[in-house]
């Protein structure tokens, strides 16, 4: 047996630097098919800060993320076990829908996946969909906020009818996140966000994730470990499908516990 | 720096190869393009060959004639009602304005061919044209027919071939009971006589040369055969004989038999028909088919000429006669066939049209439609976004696959099984045609749509399922816009498949000949009908000639038909193409 499996995870003393729990995550698991991606990870994430996931592709860090959101359930073949609790609600139950869980988790992709729709209804299509605006009016005005939000406003003002597949990446990645908190959720979820953009892209991603940070749980999967310095507030690493060391990113960076961490940081691997 | 242009060096080796790997990239490219070349020569030959047979079709040569709507030849009550008009003898009117045109013409074998210059079925055009407007009874009315078939092709120079040949002379004709003598100031017959004697000896020869191989194969012949084959030859010598003794004139005249080309001189309304031709060319005797038959010092005359010999054509020598004096008269119009387009099929090519097939098609369409776009998209949708992959959704995948490739006729065969003997449903209706053409269609459009719904990129799923979208939502809101364009063409094309489909409806009776189109309504689906390509199938297989040309239209307005809908369907998709 691997020794990921029987080794537990190194916690930091202050792990939690003080803020409330958002996400509980205990004994998670996963497999796909015969193959399981995701050994027992268990976790405590804070809300109103932004928590990055680091390790090597293929470490499960990934799969972890879209069980915040059950987005595994439409994988076939995989399975999750454990408890992953938002606000003390318990995600895994049958009885959650997935669809009403994912109005509150949102999710932002690897690679910019705007609707070939206007910029508008891409921003509209969830409250829409959720019922959250009663007007034409208040639907606009939830389409201006999340735009402000998201620090596009500025620049497509004036072409909200235009398609929103026309824009650059770095804007088409702002819509999305636009869209995102379009259904007003309290987690955000994103994959390697900024990984298919240019710096001056990333940059912008990264200021945006910053001031979202005041009012979202923002949960970040990046290979990147400048960006996961830079943006994060606490940092899992995570390898062969193990969570293997969780703390306050300027500990992890400057003194992890465990020697995995260390050399995966160093760029000793991975 | 140097002035000369600095060139990379090349070692040997590589160069070859590079030759070589230009080589092949031209010779590759020479393929392609003439696989281009060849298959663009191909289709042209097609078309172009269908075209030139079709097209004459679209044009009808029409006689119109003054015909006298006497009371009491179509209003035998007397009346004026419905059923009254409806027994009235409008064939006699067509035949009274016929002889009103030829007043010469009694004998009545005569009459009888006169009257083949339209076909009878046109008396119940003329009987609904009276009943449409019953106050032309006792008047006069111009009547438009079409020209009876072999005439029309006959017009059109597609059934005999002939010639009009120059005169120099001036013409004088002359009776003598039946015959009447013509002679010409010059020997304007002289060629013509050189190449009947010309004609006559070469079938002489044949007919001897056919002798020659009997004689030849009596030897090796059973002797029970010997007789038969003894007499074919003697039969084939005496013609041969009576051949040449006619070739050298005894009498001075050559005689124009049924198997040379007949010959036809026209002057100031009156047309002879040629029996002998003198050897000197000067003179000829005939017999009189229009006119007196008296002519005086004429130089205006024609000599005409229909070198294809009367036995061996459909039309005779007194109907072309009839038809070029018409002609002559303005009697005969060419006009756009109208009968092709606004008359179901009919015995009669020139009343044969394809409004019927056209209605059967459209009905069989409809019914295909509905059925096979909703029911295929939908299936394709549940398979390919919600059916978990597991054995019996492959074993069903599988199974669509197969169908696709299935003979279009067990279609047929499951068809007249299903819906006819068991479901008890008409034969030849289009309801029934549409549910086989649906059955065939359905594997094209669930393959298609799947294959246009795999097209879409799983991140705009993912996008609408992040949002909080269920399933359906996404599918519908999303993922079912974007493959539209392909769901479309790849409906279009089934449709399109389905359209020129002929060998499952034959299973289903709907290869019937029906003279009555079905009505565009909801009756017209329970009605016998036939669709354009079984009316092409059977036209193809009609035994007049003028079927040929007119199986050529049709094929002509199917493809026009099919470049239609693909249209629509490249229009659809460019008109709904989404790019992400």
């Amino acid at each position: 047996m691997h020794d990921a499996q029987t080794q537990p995870t190194v916690y930091h003393k202050n792990s939690l630097g003080g803020s409330d729990i958002k996400v509980e995550v205990r004994d998670v698991s996963v497999s796909y098919g015969e193959k399981q991606a995701l050994f027992n990870v268990s976790l405590d994430i804070p809300d109103k800060s932004v928590t990055a996931f680091i390790g090597p592709s293929g470490c499960g860090k990934s799969t972890f993320l879209r069980c915040m959101n059950r987005m595994n359930d439409t994988i076939d073949g995989a399975r999750v076990s454990g408890s992953l609790k938002i606000d003390g609600a318990e995600v895994n139950d049958r009885a959650v829908d997935p669809v009403v869980l994912r109005a509150s988790v949102g999710m932002v992709f690897q690679k910019p996946n705007p609707f070939p729709k206007s910029i508008y209804d891409n921003v509209a299509y969830g409250p829409r969909i959720h019922g959250l605006a009663s007007g034409r009016d208040e639907l606009d005005a939830i389409v201006e906020q999340s735009l402000r939000k998201a620090g596009l406003w500025a620049e497509v003002s004036d072409r909200l009818q235009d398609p929103g597949t026309g824009l650059s990446g770095g804007q088409q990645q702002r819509l999305v996140i636009a869209r995102a908190i379009a259904v007003n959720p309290e987690v955000i979820l994103m994959d390697e966000p900024c990984s298919a953009l240019d710096p001056i892209a990333t940059a912008k991603i990264e200021d945006l994730i910053d001031e979202l940070r005041e009012n979202y749980c923002i949960i970040i999967v990046t290979h990147s470990m400048q960006q996961a310095a830079r943006v994060s507030q606490m940092t899992a690493f995570f390898h062969m499908g193990s969570l293997i060391e969780v703390g306050p990113t300027e500990e992890i960076f400057t003194n992890p516990l465990e020697s995995r961490t260390q050399d995966y940081i160093t760029g000793r691997f991975g | 720096m140097t002035d000369s242009p600095r060139t990379f060096p090349v070692r040997e080796d590589v160069e070859r190869r590079l030759a070589k790997r230009y080589r092949a990239e031209l010779r590759f490219r020479t393929a392609g393009l003439t696989a281009i070349g060849i298959a663009v020569a191909i289709l042209c030959i097609l078309i172009g060959s269908i075209a030139s047979e079709g097209v004459p079709a679209f044009t009808a040569k029409e006689l119109v004639l003054r015909v006298e709507l006497d009371a009491d030849r179509v209003d035998p009550e007397g009346d004026g009602s419905v059923a009254s008009l409806r027994r009235g003898s409008y064939n006699r009117v067509l035949q009274d304005a016929l002889r009103e045109a030829f007043p010469g013409v009694t004998a009545r074998n005569d009459l009888r061919t006169l009257f083949g210059l339209y076909t009878p079925l046109n008396a119940t055009r003329l009987m609904d044209a009276v009943l449409d407007d019953p106050a032309l009874v006792g008047n006069s009315y111009v009547f438009t027919m079409p020209l009876a078939d072999d005439l029309d092709l006959y017009l059109k120079g597609r059934l005999v071939e002939d010639r009009t040949l120059p005169t120099a002379g001036r013409l004088t004709a002359s009776t003598d009971g039946d015959i009447v003598s013509l002679r010409s100031t010059t020997a304007d017959f002289t060629a013509l006589a050189r190449e009947i004697e010309q004609s006559m000896a070469a079938e002489a020869r044949t007919l001897e040369l056919r002798v020659e191989q009997v004689r030849l194969a009596l030897d090796q012949v059973p002797a029970a055969d010997a007789p038969r084959l003894q007499a074919e030859a003697d039969r084939h010598a005496a013609a041969a004989v009576n051949l040449r003794q006619l070739a050298r004139a005894p009498d001075g005249f050559l005689p124009l038999t049924g198997d040379v080309p007949s010959v036809i001189v026209e002057s100031g309304g009156q047309a002879f028909r040629l029996t002998q031709l003198a050897v000197d060319g000067k003179s000829a005797r005939g017999e009189v088919v229009l006119g007196s038959g008296l002519v005086e010092n004429a130089d205006d005359w024609t000599l005409y000429v229909v070198d294809t010999p009367e036995s061996r054509r459909r039309v005779s020598d007194q109907l072309i006669i009839w038809t070029r004096s018409l002609v002559e008269r303005e009697m005969i119009q060419t006009g756009f066939n109208t009968y092709l387009f606004a008359n179901a099929d009919s015995r009669e090519p020139e009343l044969a049209g394809i409004k019927g097939a056209l209605y059967g098609s459209i009905l069989t369409m409809i019914i295909t439609m509905f059925l096979s776009v909703p029911i295929g998209v939908f299936t394709a949708v549940y398979l390919e976004e919600y059916a978990p992959k597991n054995r019996v959704t492959d074993f069903i995948e599988v199974n669509i696959n197969n169908l696709a490739a299935v003979p279009s006729i067990v279609f047929g065969l499951l068809g007249l099984a299903v819906f006819i003997n068991f479901f008890g449903l008409p034969r030849s209706a289009p309801l029934v045609g549409g549910l086989v053409l649906s059955l065939m269609t359905l594997p094209t459009v669930i393959i298609a749509t799947r294959a246009a719904l795999k097209a879409v990129p799983p991140s705009i799923r993912q996008a609408a399922l992040g949002v909080g979208a269920s399933k359906t939502q996404a599918v519908f809101h999303h993922v079912l816009p974007l493959a539209a364009p392909g769901i479309l063409t790849g409906s279009i094309i089934g449709l399109a498949q389905a359209l020129g489909e002929t060998a499952p409806l034959l299973m289903i009776g709907m290869v019937a000949f029906i003279a009555d189109a079905p009505s565009l309504g909801l009756a017209g689906f329970t009605e016998p009908a036939t669709v354009m390509p079984v009316q092409i199938f059977l036209w193809s297989d009609g035994a007049e000639r003028a079927f040929e040309a007119r199986t050529a239209a049709a094929i002509l307005i199917l493809l026009a038909l099919m470049i239609g809908f693909n249209a629509v369907a490249i229009y659809l998709r460019r008109r709904f193409e989404r790019r992400w």
